[in-house]
């Protein structure tokens, strides 16, 4: 279990007030001046030997990430791009650090901003989350009116400033490029890639985007050090997480963990158990709703990490552990987790938009005991055409569920597989032979 | 990609109120002065705040003009993301999320509870004109399932007495506090709380 004293995010639950004169109790914005004047190169080369990974789900290098920014600003400007969209099932964590440790988030802005050359940083936060949004800009008013922010920040010599702008519904604005497309004031549908965001941006700019929780992690590795983050977990999965233990638990909950904490120690010692006891465990989406899901004798020995997932045929993805347990219809699950993607996709590749309500008329079938073995065949068809075929990783994540659903539950759907195909034997049927007539006979 | 249905009933004008356009002058700063329709969703939401909570054409055209930009951009932005109404909701706007970590806390009991109260039709108001309801995705409060938003608010850690108590104080425009109902610290484990098998906690 994760020490007290190695907990980044104190306030999580709010015991002990998020106002400003609370967080610098807690040492936010603690010689933020001394940081930055270490230099940039010092500031990326600390981050990457954290090695620590985004929490938004992709889990890439954000040291990396961060020095594929241009070292010098050109004739564009660098903007740095918080994506607070917050949208896949099963992920709450970053709406705790906007209530709660907004000032982690504001320090890590600037401190990110300087590192990556950016004076503009926009915060995108997702439309329903708008209560949480105006937390945080009280959080920004307070950090403007002690010069933490703006001209000068903390007397580093570097300006900032920090905007909010709400979404409206479309979790496909979580996807990087679309979240870029929709601050410009269009649809959210993502682009083509390369040009990455690093060189081609908001407005054809230089952008950093980054998640919540990875930003607001910063400010403590560079104060702690980064051998004190990788000390926790193990190398490439270092450092601490918030996972979202959600579903058939007896209490549900957000809480702080080293990274590789045991899925079952999670579960049981956060998450108060699985509603019925271990024993009563079918399954664990490990990584939001796009994370295929393990079954409980993969989930005995399960270690939470990038790596150890995806050994599994899995992901850590945003880490929201969604348990479910024996009580429910896990086909039923899915094909609701399939209505999902069929309602956000974005509509631009024809994979995706056709794929996603593919799957779900065919998972709610099965559902019903609806369906043929043939559709299932059809089925697993679907989700290997979608998958690599289309322009953002939303194919990937509305197939791999499915896929992960047919590789542990094949047995399961087999037997609900009542009707009979329409035409019941294969037969021979000789070239050129008038089919009218034999489907008269047969069918 | 959500299916949008424009209201039969349009005003002929819109125009942001004296202090609508404060707001929008403001909002305009945030972005650079040569990307103003950067502002298109912030002001389609303001918008909407001040036409009743929804949006009508002629609040399309006249954002389209403040900003330069052509009425059918104005309008693909307002059709694509799912939170702008094109026809009138109820005062009290109740979305119930059903994804699936909510359903697995009952959270289709919470549908039957609208039906019942409010309408039998999603997006329908009630026959009081006070509310209507309709089903959403994920709203990112996962761990206080099930849940619904009301306007702006979360209701949270639901169960069938009290979603029934919630929405009779909306149907008689007194409306219940928002947050945890089971008295909950935000988003921390609840000490003691062991469920029974096969019991849920709506
Ligand atoms: C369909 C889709 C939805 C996504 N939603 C989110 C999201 O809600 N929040 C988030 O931080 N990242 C989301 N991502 C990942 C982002 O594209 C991006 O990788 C991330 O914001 C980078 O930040 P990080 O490196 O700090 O993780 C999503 C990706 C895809 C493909
Ligand atoms: S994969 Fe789906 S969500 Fe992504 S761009 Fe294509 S259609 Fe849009
Ligand atoms: S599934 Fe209902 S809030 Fe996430």
């Amino acid at each position: 279990m994760l020490k007290e004293e190695n907990k980044i995010f104190k306030n999580l639950y709010n015991e002990q007030g998020w106002e400003l004169e609370n967080a610098l109790k807690r040492d936010d914005w603690l010689d933020t001046k001394k940081i930055i004047d270490k230099g940039r190169d010092w500031i990326i080369n600390e981050i990457k030997a954290s090695e620590l990974r985004g929490r938004g789900g992709a889990g890439f290098s954000t040291g990396l990430k961060w020095s594929f920014a241009p070292k010098k600003i050109g004739s564009r400007p660098h903007y740095l791009v918080i994506n607070a969209d917050e949208s896949e099932p099963g992920t709450c964590k970053d709406r705790d650090i906007l209530r709660f440790e907004p000032q982690k988030l504001i320090e890590g802005c600037l401190i990110a901003s300087y590192a990556v050359n950016a004076k503009v940083c926009y915060v995108y936060i997702r439309g329903e989350y708008l209560n949480e949004g105006k937390r945080l800009q009280e959080a920004i008013d307070e950090a403007y009116s002690k010069n933490l922010i703006g001209k000068n920040a903390c007397s580093s010599g570097w300006d900032l400033d920090i905007y909010i702008h709400y979404g409206a519904g479309a979790y496909i604005c979580g996807e990087e490029t679309a979240l870029l497309e929709s601050l410009e004031g269009n649809k959210g549908q993502p682009r083509l890639k390369p040009p990455f965001p690093a060189l081609v941006g908001l407005y054809g700019c230089p952008t950093i985007v980054n998640n919540v929780e990875t930003i607001a992690v910063v400010p403590t590795i560079l104060r702690r050090g980064a051998k004190w983050f990788a000390s926790m977990g193990r190398p490439k999965n270092t450092g601490t997480k918030i996972f979202c233990i959600s579903g058939n638990v007896n209490t549900p909950c957000n809480v702080e963990e080293e990274m590789g904490i045991p899925l079952k120690e999670l579960i049981e010692k956060h998450g108060g158990g699985v509603i019925g006891g271990w024993k009563n465990l079918q399954a664990v989406i490990p990584g939001g709703s796009s994370m295929p899901m393990v079954p409980k004798d993969i989930c005995e020995t399960l270690k939470m990490d990038f790596d150890s997932l995806v050994e599994v045929k899995s992901g850590l993805g945003t880490a929201g552990v969604v348990v479910i347990n024996k009580d429910e219809d896990i086909v039923k699950c899915m094909a609701r987790i399939a209505r999902f993607y069929k309602h956000e996709s974005c509509g631009q590749c024809t994979p995706c938009r056709e794929g996603a309500g593919w799957m779900w008329r065919i998972l709610e079938r099965t559902a019903k005991g609806e369906a043929t073995h043939k559709d299932i065949d059809l089925l697993t068809d679907v989700t290997k055409q979608i998958e690599g075929h289309t322009i953002c990783a939303f194919g990937e994540g509305s197939a791999w569920p499915v896929q992960g659903l047919l590789r542990h539950f094949r047995k399961e759907i087999d037997k609900r597989c009542f009707s009979e195909p329409i035409i019941k034997k294969k037969r021979k049927i000789p070239y050129l032979i008038d089919q009218h007539k034999l489907e008269s006979k047969d069918a | 990609m959500s299916l949008k249905k424009i209201h039969d009933n349009q005003p002929d004008k819109f125009e942001f109120t004296k202090a609508n356009l404060e707001l929008a002058d403001k909002i305009l700063k945030k972005y650079p002065s040569d990307q103003k329709k950067s502002a298109v969703m912030p002001l389609l939401y303001l918008a909407q705040n001040q036409n009743e909570n929804w949006i009508p054409l002629a609040a399309m055209k006249y954002i389209g003009k403040f900003l330069s930009m052509p009425y059918i951009n104005v309008y693909e932005i307002a059709t694509f993301y799912s939170m702008y109404n094109l026809a009138p909701v109820g005062k009290y706007f109740v979305q119930v999320c059903t994804t699936s970590p909510c359903v697995l806390r009952g959270a289709n009991k919470l549908v039957d509870i609208c039906k019942e109260k409010i309408s039998n039709n999603q997006n329908e108001l009630s026959q009081n004109k006070l509310c209507s309801w309709t089903e959403v995705e994920c709203l990112g409060a996962c761990i206080n399932a099930p849940m619904m938003q009301v306007n702006e608010d979360y209701y949270e850690d639901l169960d069938e007495a009290n979603t029934k108590k919630i929405l009779n104080s909306l149907l008689e425009d007194k409306p219940l506090k928002p947050g945890s109902y089971r008295n909950r610290n935000n988003s921390a484990p609840e000490k003691n709380q062991i469920l029974t098998n096969g019991h849920k906690n709506a």
